[in-house]
């Protein structure tokens, strides 16, 4: 038998690596893989606490369900228009890395 | 027993792929350890229950943004780019802000008693006809489901978009 | 039901758990030890099926082009494919300089896998199936798009331009027949309720070929094109980019595409036998489990025959031609079927199971003419611009003058 805080620290533990690859890279696409963990993560906290409240009869059994579909949506949606961002940036600055990126600079 | 066992596998093949992700120097290494790590999440969902989820990370993770990720590092790659320092100057900060983080939501999971319990009934065979159910009742969810659906349009839309080479445009 | 001549296999296998139980070995363990042994014969049997189909291939291909094929190495050529394999395992592994070691060697390793990852969910018989798993199909879409990340990284991992340009072309072809045999899949699971293989076949006593045709016919061509046969097997033909993706690779890892190839084409002439075919239904199938195996073997055979002959028949087609068919035939059709037989399926008085057929035969012979009405106008050949034929005068001058000059020089 897996106690639900088993599922809850694996998340947050996904969660936390991906953060520290967010903050750490330096090459965007990297970056957006660190974001994909961090989705992941939410998923597999969603889930779990689908699956062990489900004999609770307070919850609505399908809502666990209904949001994890939104954040794949919702994470797929962000990859494809992330990736088409970072493509179309190559082209014109010829760099991937995050911190050459800065026009905007002040 | 054996659950528990093989719990503990999946989520230390799953965290070692992630922290490789995360350190490799090499972009296409990264992407199939991101793979890997998709993998194992997938084999998650499948213990607790959410078959269904299981294979539909297989396909539209691994099978469609996996692949995505792989052509990005592909079509984005220089010469003489994966020699070259992979992570930020300032490194241990975000590890020490990470570590900060994890301590705090881990004590705060730890000390909630109501998340020492272990799972329930488990799932009938019926969970996935109502959640197709739910997913068109008014009541329900039909609502986020069609604004998803809204929303991967305009992701498409807007991807080819941004991506499509104008030759002669701005550049 | 437990003699050894009504289902041998169902006795080979409790034989073996009684026998691993008596060992003293406690449940977990046994039921382990089952499992690994029962996952390593399927695959082994389906690769060991493969130097049978390379033989049959061969041969059938031979007849169908008016020629013999491999007769000289033992009887018939049967051994034929066995010298073929002596010929691969013995060949050298020429790795080229500067390839990503890692991804080079899981290539193919994917590239296989995800074939024979499909065996594990097609139910043989009633009770023969390697795992009764409640989203099937979906697993079988899952695994197809593994096979799609193994010919991507084959043609990265080659450190070859020509390879990479293959393996684009190959995953643009694969990731976008995908969406029609993914939309013609969801067509049975309508009809049978579930997405779980076994209550497919089990609810085909009408089989789906004839309750869904056009379902059937866009599974077939999606998934020759998924497979990368001909006529769509510019992924792999030697004339279109040096042979594609997998130029880089010699001797036995070249034999794994190989085989992945030709496994994948048995494999997905099974699933269309256990969706459209209805599987192992046949007579007296249920009481008999070993007589449901070889039904669907039976009607494997058929469909496979049927894609060997499309296979030696039909040119290849270009890319531009390929998408074209894609995106504008078999997606907006899919999707036209789908939606109309979730209609009609819903509109038809339900329990009657001759009305449905009906309705549902009636509708897809619609869909059928209206295809062809559409086919015909929008494929049709533009009139061309009549060339109009004025006297060109500086032709008619030349022709006035004999051709005298010409018998001048020729003399001198």
């Amino acid at each position: 038998m897996i106690p639900l805080y088993w599922y809850v620290l694996f998340a947050t533990a996904l969660f936390c690596i991906g953060l520290f690859g967010v903050l750490t890279r330096k090459n965007s696409v990297a970056i957006l893989m660190g974001i994909e963990l961090m989705l992941n993560a939410v998923n597999v906290n969603l889930l779990a606490f689908w699956r062990y409240l489900y004999a609770d009869p307070t919850v609505e059994p399908t809502r666990g369900l209904a949001f994890v579909a939104i954040v794949f949506v919702a994470a797929s949606a962000e990859a494809a228009v992330g990736l088409a961002l970072i493509i179309s940036a190559y082209r014109r600055r010829d760099t991937v890395v995050a911190e050459e990126l800065d026009l905007l600079k002040g | 027993m054996p659950i528990q066992i093989f719990f503990l596998i999946v989520a230390a093949i799953t965290l070692i792929s992630a922290v490789m992700v995360v350190t490799v120097r090499r972009m296409m290494h990264a992407a199939l350890w991101l793979v890997l790590s998709l993998f194992g999440v997938a084999l998650i969902f499948a213990l607790l229950d959410a078959s269904f989820y299981a294979v539909i990370q297989l396909i539209v993770y691994i099978g469609a943004i996996a692949i995505l990720v792989i052509f990005a590092v592909m079509l984005t790659r220089r010469v003489m780019d994966d020699d070259a320092a992979q992570t930020n100057k300032n490194w241990w900060v975000a590890l020490i802000a990470v570590l900060v983080v994890f301590g705090g939501i881990a004590a705060t999971a730890l000390s909630w008693t109501r998340l020492q319990v272990g799972p329930g009934i488990p799932p009938g065979d019926s969970i996935l006809v109502d959640f197709g159910t739910a997913l068109i009742n008014p009541q329900k969810y039909a609502i986020p489901f069609e604004v998803s659906s809204v929303l991967l349009l305009a992701a498409v839309i807007g991807a080819i978009y941004v991506a499509v080479d104008r030759k002669g445009g701005k550049g | 039901m437990n003699s050894f001549w009504a289902d041998p296999i169902g006795f080979v296998i409790l034989w073996f758990i009684s026998l691993l139980q008596g060992w003293g070995l406690p449940g977990d363990l046994v039921l382990l030890i089952s499992y690994v042994v029962g996952a390593l014969l399927l695959a082994t049997g389906s690769l060991l099926l493969v130097i049978f189909l390379i033989w049959v291939e061969r041969k059938i291909g031979g007849r169908v082009q008016d020629r013999l094929g491999p007769n000289r190495v033992g009887p018939y050529g049967l051994i034929q494919p066995i010298a073929d394999m002596l010929k691969i395992f013995t060949k050298e592994f020429i790795t080229p300089d500067g390839a990503d070691k890692l991804v080079y060697n899981l290539a193919p390793i994917l590239s296989v896998g995800s074939v024979i990852m499909i065996w594990a969910v097609v139910p043989f018989a009633i009770n023969l199936y390697g795992s009764n798993l409640n989203v099937g199909v979906l697993y079988i879409v899952a695994v197809g798009g593994l096979g799609e990340l193994g010919i991507i990284l084959a043609g990265w991992g080659s450190n070859n331009k020509f390879a990479l340009l293959g393996a684009f072309r190959a995953v643009a072809q694969l990731l976008s027949y995908e969406v029609p045999m993914v939309a013609s899949l969801l067509i049975p699971v309508m009809l049978a309720g579930s997405m779980n293989l076994n209550e497919i076949v089990r609810a085909q006593t009408v089989p789906f070929i004839v309750m869904a045709p056009i379902a059937a016919l866009i599974f077939f061509i999606s998934s020759i094109a998924e497979n990368g046969r001909a006529p769509f097997d510019l992924l792999e033909a030697e004339s279109e980019i040096v042979a594609g993706f997998n130029v880089e690779y010699s001797g036995l890892k070249f034999g794994f595409f190989f085989v992945g190839d030709f496994l994948h084409a048995f494999t997905l002439a099974l699933l269309f036998a256990v969706i459209f075919l209805g599987g192992w239904n046949g007579p007296a199938a249920d009481s008999i489990p070993i007589l449901g195996f070889v039904y669907l073997m039976i009607k494997t055979t058929i469909v496979y025959f049927l894609g060997l002959l499309v296979r030696f028949s039909l040119p290849r087609f270009r890319i531009d031609q390929m998408m074209a068919l894609n995106w504008k035939v078999l997606v907006p059709l899919s999707l036209a079927t789908l939606m109309l037989t979730a209609i009609f399926d819903k509109l038809a008085p339900a329990g009657n199971l001759l009305v449905q057929v009906i309705v549902l035969v009636l509708v897809n012979l619609i869909i059928w003419l209206l295809l062809q009405e559409f086919l015909a106008r929008a494929f049709r050949d533009k009139p061309q611009r009549r060339a109009v034929l004025h006297s060109r005068p500086q032709a008619d001058a030349a022709e006035d003058a004999p051709a005298q000059p010409q018998t001048d020089a020729m003399q001198s």
